[in-house]
């Protein structure tokens, strides 16, 4: 019983739901919105429990003095005030001018921010490994590369301005990005759509069990 | 709305209700439609309007209602003929505003408006419920006032459907892939041998990856992605963490599994929990290997390139669904020197991958990954399944590429849903 009520639920809640894809009628769709709507309190809850393992895992770090302890203080407290602030404010908290908003545009957004930006830096290294020609394959990515970098620059307009419109490097640049990429993408995008849907049906069908852990 | 289109409504309001000597005052408070009282009805005359000012622009007039088929019964498409004073260059006319009553008398209800030159507008608005009768007028404003409609249309009623028919390419598709998908499962398990599957690389490397952190004595990360568990990545993911937790529970190595969403948190404890009891290793079980970091993107950034810096796991295995920080976690992890398998479907993260990590599972190759480790013929034979439906969608490509070259494009439509 363990096991078959929980299969017997995902298959009849999957079955149901592939089925509000196809029947729009509302004796259909009514239900399906209230599982969605379901699921998002049942997430809801769920930080509830995420919250208080971060406090646990960290709050034990700090008393066993582990080796980065000071970090996993400054996450408490952080965590602490931020909740706390919070629930000071009430419901209102998003609202302009509250001090929620405060901590979350001066604190956190620029701290994110300055995470986003490293991105800049590590493209430039990552693309100097990618370019290095060692193979016959790596040369082709590296005169690909090199004709689109180019292509999205005014430099490379001018230095092709005198040539047929079709050698002109912005537009081989285009046809690059919209003929071999594209179609690359497209074949990747199919294959992941197939397998996203065989998984879909191995969960409902109770095939995959792998999610009831080692309980039998 | 459209911001000018808003300030014309409020003009419009005022103007609406300034002339009706017993009218109220009626508050304006945004989204719910504003109940006007006795509005004037159609065919009567427009707002009067004082000496020198412009005129008031003209009606528009034959408004019809179509029910929005293949929905839910919460739509409803409303089309007019335009004003003649809505022309190029003319600035009598501002805009249409479209009105909703249940009885051809009122009380009228504002829905929306929209800009001068639109003939047509899809009523979806919270407050239409399906199976009731509407009527609709749509009237006329701009500087010069306000022009009733000069016609109502009504009883419209919004009714829902019992099937989307422009889903039947999708259902008949799906259908072909279940059937064969389920006879590959059948046929594997009536022979209980495991169909043949080419070497995948990337997950042989877990294996690897693993064994070599247990060389070296250091721990695994594993990184399930950053998407809740709506993604089926996510799903995905957290199967084959099952496998890497039996793997590393065999070779006694720690595992440190940082989720990004409370679902997936809990799940991955479950998966990890079950890992270490399929593998006869229960109390090598450590319930702090799996911790639940922040939903928030660059927060988990942080948290893991910190992870991988000052831990220096010896090996990282990332799979799932990832976007802007997959090259930040698989450069960091690069310096850091360890051996790197990842692998996600968003196929924009995939260059990033393959440049920064050594080894990388391609699209259907994530989801390949949890039949491929398991060996079970059943998992297999649904890989066979969607082989097989992957040769029915090239031909479709190539047969639809063939026609519509010639200039047919009866299977594109029939392929096209909404």
């Amino acid at each position: 019983m363990k096991r078959e009520v929980p299969l017997l639920l995902t298959a009849a809640i999957g079955l149901f739901m592939i089925l509000s894809f196809f029947v729009p009628h509302h004796a259909v769709s009514v239900p399906a919105d209230f599982l969605q709507q379901s699921a998002v309190i049942v997430v809801a809850f769920g930080i509830v429990l995420g919250g208080a393992n971060l406090l646990r895992v960290n709050l034990e770090a700090v008393v066993k003095r582990q080796g980065d302890w000071p970090y996993k203080v400054v996450l408490i407290v952080s965590l602490v005030a931020t909740v706390l602030v919070g629930l000071i404010e009430g419901r209102d908290f998003q609202a302009a001018g509250t001090r929620s908003t405060w901590i979350y545009d001066q604190v956190y957004s620029p701290m994110s921010s300055a995470m986003f930006a490293l991105l800049a830096f590590f493209i430039a290294s990552a693309a100097f490994r990618a370019f290095r020609i060692r193979t016959p394959e790596a040369g082709l990515l590296a005169l690909a590369a090199f004709i689109v970098m180019l292509g999205r620059v005014p430099l490379g307009h001018v230095l092709t301005a005198g040539l047929p419109p079709a050698l002109r490097i912005e537009n081989l640049a285009e046809w690059i990005m919209d003929v071999p990429q594209n179609a690359a993408k497209r074949a990747i995008l199919i294959g992941a759509a197939l397998g996203v849907m065989a998984t879909g049906l191995r969960v409902i069908l109770g095939i995959e069990r792998s999610y009831f852990s080692g309980e039998d | 709305m459209h911001r000018g289109a808003r300030l014309s409504l409020c003009a419009l309001l005022l103007a609406l209700l300034a002339p009706a000597a017993h009218a109220q005052p009626t508050a304006i408070t945004g989204a719910p439609p504003v109940i006007i009282p006795e509005a004037a009805p159609p065919q009567s005359p427009a707002t009067p309007r004082p000496p020198g000012s412009p005129p008031a622009p003209q009606p528009a007039r034959g408004l019809v209602w179509k029910d929005v088929a293949d929905d839910a019964g919460r739509a409803l498409d409303l089309a007019w003929q335009l004003s003649p004073d809505d022309t190029t260059g003319s600035t009598v006319l501002r805009g249409y505003v479209i009105m909703r009553s249940e009885s051809p008398g009122g009380p009228w209800a504002l829905v929306d408006s929209v800009p001068a030159g639109l003939a047509a507008f899809r009523d979806q608005s919270a407050g239409l419920r399906r199976d009731v009768e509407y009527f609709y007028r749509v009237d006329t404003h701009g500087p010069g006032g306000v022009t009733p409609a000069g016609s109502l249309t009504g009883p419209a009623i919004a009714t829902s459907q019992w099937f989307n028919a422009t889903r039947w390419s999708v259902l008949l598709l799906t259908m072909i892939f279940f059937a064969v998908v389920l006879f590959f499962i059948q046929n594997a398990q009536g022979e209980g041998k495991k169909p043949f599957v080419r070497r995948i690389p990337g997950i042989d490397a877990i294996e690897e990856a693993i064994g070599r952190a247990t060389e070296m004595g250091r721990p695994v990360l594993y990184v399930p992605g950053v998407q809740d568990i709506e993604d089926m990545q996510t799903v995905q993911a957290l199967i084959i963490l099952e496998s890497v937790a039996r793997t590393t529970a065999r070779y006694q190595t720690p595992l440190k599994v940082p989720v990004t969403y409370p679902i997936p948190f809990t799940i991955a404890q479950e998966m990890v929990r079950g890992g270490y009891l399929h593998e006869g290793r229960p109390e090598n079980y450590d319930p702090d290997s799996v911790t639940f970091v922040s939903p928030e993107q660059f927060a988990y950034v942080a948290a893991i390139t910190g992870i991988m810096m000052r831990d220096k796991p010896a090996a990282h295995i990332m799979l799932g669904a990832f976007f802007a920080e997959s090259l930040l976690l698989a450069e960091t992890g690069f310096a850091t020197g360890a051996i790197q398998v990842a692998g996600t479907a968003n196929a924009d993260q995939l260059p990033f991958f393959v440049v920064a990590c050594d080894y990388t599972l391609i699209g259907e190759e994530l989801f390949a990954a949890s039949a491929y480790l398991s060996g079970e013929p059943k998992l297999v034979g649904s890989l066979k399944g969607a082989d097989f439906m992957k040769i029915l969608v090239i031909a479709l490509v190539l047969v639809g590429c063939l026609l519509e070259t010639s200039g047919q494009h009866g299977l594109t439509q029939w392929l096209a849903t909404q």
